[in-house]
């Protein structure tokens, strides 16, 4: 399954890119399988999904929690709690 | 429902006129201007940072006033949210909501600003001559997008 994933705020400085393309296994089906997949591939994901209770999840531009289940050609962003306004 | 997530400064005065501007209906515009505060933990702040999800941001603000206009009797609503690397005493934000009464432009405008701060992807970076960091979401915040639930 491929996915485009997005990272913002610290998560994107510590994984040092803002967006990349991913071709998943077949035993990715939701947003934690994806993150565990990510912390094995380098340190850099593991450093950045160290606490998932600072990551906030998206699929497709709307909030998501992490049993959520990922479709083909899904974006997924990962950013930290927000702070705008 | 007007959303405008820019670079650039907005006119206040002009954006809020516009909102009554031959509208007969309305009786109250409320709204509320976010600014970049000149010091942070009382150490001069040299600029913040307000960083942004495209796409994303403009959605979460549609699904906020669809929310907002199924609980209060609303004329119009606005939201400018500002990105980009902004000067101390700078404007961030501008949220309105207009209506026939106070109340509802009130209550409308305060609710869309407590869930703008913990739904709209935003995150901000604060320079100071200790160098920069990603500010932390409040405790605060969320207890105040709570209390409209």
């Amino acid at each position: 399954m491929k996915l485009k994933l997005v990272y913002f705020a610290w998560i994107r400085d510590k994984i040092g890119k803002a967006e990349e393309v991913v071709e998943v296994d077949q035993a990715v089906k939701t947003i934690t399988d994806l993150v565990n997949w990510l912390r094995t591939h380098s340190d850099v994901y593991a450093d950045a999904f160290t606490d998932m209770s600072t990551v906030r999840c998206a699929i497709n531009l709307d909030y998501v929690i992490a049993d959520a289940v990922l479709s083909e050609g899904d974006e997924v962003g990962f950013f930290p709690p927000v702070t705008g306004g | 429902m007007v959303v405008k997530v820019q670079q650039q400064d907005f006119d206040a005065g002009a954006e809020l006129s516009a909102m009554s501007e031959g509208r007969d209906e309305v009786g109250a515009v409320a709204s509320f201007i976010g600014l970049v505060r000149k010091t942070v933990d009382g150490k001069p702040l040299a600029a913040m940072t307000l960083e942004h999800y495209p796409g994303m941001t403009e959605r979460q603000l549609e699904q906020l006033e669809a929310t907002a206009r199924e609980r209060w009797s609303l004329d119009e609503v606005l939201i400018i949210h500002r990105f980009g690397r902004l000067e101390p005493g700078t404007q961030i934000v501008l949220c309105a909501a207009s209506s026939a009464h106070r109340q509802d432009a009130f209550d409308a405008c305060m609710f869309l600003m407590d869930w703008l701060k913990t739904k709209a992807p935003f995150w901000k970076y604060e320079e100071t001559e200790d160098g920069g960091t990603w500010v932390a979401a409040k405790q605060s915040d969320d207890d105040a997008a709570a209390r409209w639930k």
